[in-house]
């Protein structure tokens, strides 16, 4: 059971996969809190799908133009931000329905991943990879770019909490105290856009609105304010991917599937416990 | 002193479709202003438009002597029947102290014991002040009501907007809404939009009907089902009946 926290102590790859862990757990805990309350998680899928078509341009110019610095993550980050501000845009200014918009970036942005990957000569491989993600073979890089994102967030959050909560709360409110609502939208858009990045990595493309919306979900059933859902929500991550990395490391099943299913366990028990009380609570 | 509101000729449009037509009115200020009309109206929009939240195509709108926009921080609104997931992670006084933010909020709201001491006396201007640590979810329509219009009040502003402050609430909630209104009264200019004749007719010192266009209604002592009817050129959305258990609206 515990063989993963022998292989931590020994081997880097284990340790990295528990630092990583801690540190995305922070980013899941503000961000997936604003995505919950903002009601932005069809958004944020889309995003997170739309990925598969950077990390697949990406792959393709790496190995057949020989772009060698242009890692998959970086086609990542341009697919994710691109797309924010194409669905952002489209929400904002366009006439069109935001479920549609949403549904075109989403579909586009996999076929032309899927497309891609298979016009790369032995990589389709990498297709399993990109969906589904592996903990244990994060880098130091990856590490890095995980602690940038956590330092922006805490900057951001730090200097605009009040805004971000009003504009999630009120809009209209938001609108006659001055503040600029379509400019926070498309900063959280775009943050949601960075995270679903650093989350790919550890559970894939198909798994991140899990992780990202899970953990909060639970947090704000009992959370007394947004605050408090962040620091919940950070924790319950956490307890998330190193119980999930604890339970599949013995076995060789993969991580990231296994803390979803232990995230999405706890969230179906907890809405089940909760019904329960509240008709406990009415009868009586 | 500038009028609390001057309106000369204005009209707005979205797209194609005139919302208010032809519109002239000055408001002097401290105030009490009814606002009734017909669904669609304008009401609505009149409260955007000096929000400067919609932009007249023509004509020229003064709030306090100002373009709209720059004295939007004066004027608290309370809009109507907000949407609020009630799932949101809030308490009463975070939502009270929602009214603070802004820019140009002047810096001494940013003193944690000023703010406090702010919030709950715009909380105890509606009868909140011990709510402060509830859930903004778990009160009742009217309660929720009310911290609205706590929140709208923290800022002292100069004018209230009030649209449809009772709606989807019961007698007794009304009552309580009424009653921190009359108390607001003559302190600050305050416009009321409301379909009720019960809640019209304890303010009757000016009553405009907004139909596309403003008209002032000439001073009345009562304003009843009929007069309502007349006024809007509508059939009530409501009426009332005396049951068991009191009055109700059915």
């Amino acid at each position: 059971m515990f063989e993963f926290w022998t292989a931590a102590l020994q081997q880097p790859l284990a340790r990295n996969a528990v630092f990583v862990a801690l540190l995305v757990s922070m980013t899941c805990g503000v961000v997936g809190s604003y995505v919950v309350v903002r009601r932005i998680t069809y958004i944020a899928a889309g995003v997170a799908h739309c990925v598969l078509g950077g990390m697949g341009a990406a792959r393709y110019l790496q190995m057949v133009h020989g772009w060698t610095f242009f890692h998959p993550i970086y086609g990542a980050l341009i697919a994710a931000l691109a797309a924010a501000a194409v669905i952002g845009w489209m929400s904002l200014v366009s006439r069109e329905r935001e479920d549609s918009a949403i549904s075109a970036v989403w579909s586009v942005g996999m076929a032309t991943g899927v497309l891609f990957i298979y016009a790369t000569p032995g990589y389709a491989q990498d297709l399993m990879g990109y969906l589904f993600g592996n903990i244990l073979l994060v880098t130091r890089a990856h590490l890095y770019f995980v602690a940038g994102l956590n330092v922006l967030l805490f900057l951001v959050v730090a200097r605009w909490y009040d805004e971000f909560q009003l504009v999630c709360f009120d809009e209209e409110f938001a609108r006659t105290r001055n503040v600029n609502v379509s400019a926070f939208y498309i900063l959280l858009l775009a943050l949601t856009a960075l995270t679903v990045v650093a989350l790919s990595v550890i559970v894939g493309i198909v798994l991140v609105i899990a992780l990202l919306t899970l953990p909060a979900a639970l947090a704000g059933r009992c959370a007394g304010s947004l605050a408090q859902m962040m620091a919940l929500a950070t924790i319950l991550c956490a307890l998330f991917c190193l119980a999930g990395l604890t339970i599949s490391y013995a076995p060789d099943l993969p991580a990231g599937p296994t803390i979803i299913v232990i995230a999405g366990g706890c969230y179906f028990v907890s809405a089940a416990l909760d019904y329960l009380w509240r008709r406990l609570h009415k009868t009586q | 002193m500038n009028p609390a509101i001057e309106i000369e000729d204005a009209a707005v449009y979205y797209g194609a479709t005139p919302a208010l037509l032809d519109v002239s009115m000055t408001i002097e200020r401290e105030r009490f202003v009814t606002v009734v009309g017909p669904n669609g109206g304008g009401k609505t929009t009149l409260f955007k438009l000096l929000l400067g939240l919609v932009r007249p195509a023509r004509g020229r709108v003064r709030v306090l002597g100002m373009a709209p926009g720059d004295a939007r921080l004066s004027i608290g609104y309370v809009a109507q029947t907000p949407r609020f997931d009630p799932l949101f992670p809030v308490r009463v006084y975070d939502v009270a102290r929602m009214g603070l933010i802004g820019v140009g909020n002047p810096g001494r709201f940013r003193n944690r014991r000023a703010t406090r001491e702010t919030v709950l006396t715009a909380l105890d201007a509606v009868g909140l002040a011990d709510f402060e640590k509830r859930w903004f979810n778990n009160l009742s329509g009217g309660q929720r009501q009310r911290v609205l219009i706590a929140r709208a009040l923290v800022t002292q502003p100069e004018i209230l907007l009030l649209d449809e402050p009772t709606s989807n609430v019961d007698i007794a909630a009304e009552d309580m809404i009424l009653d921190v209104l009359e108390r607001l009264r003559n302190s600050m200019t305050i416009l009321l939009i409301t379909h009720y004749p019960r809640v019209a007719s304890r303010f009757l010192d000016l009553v405009y009907c907004v139909n596309r266009t403003v008209h002032v209604h000439p001073r009345t002592e009562k304003l009843d089902d009929d007069l309502m009817r007349h006024i809007t050129g509508l059939a009530m959305p409501a009426t009332f009946s005396s049951g068991a258990g009191g009055l109700n609206r059915v």
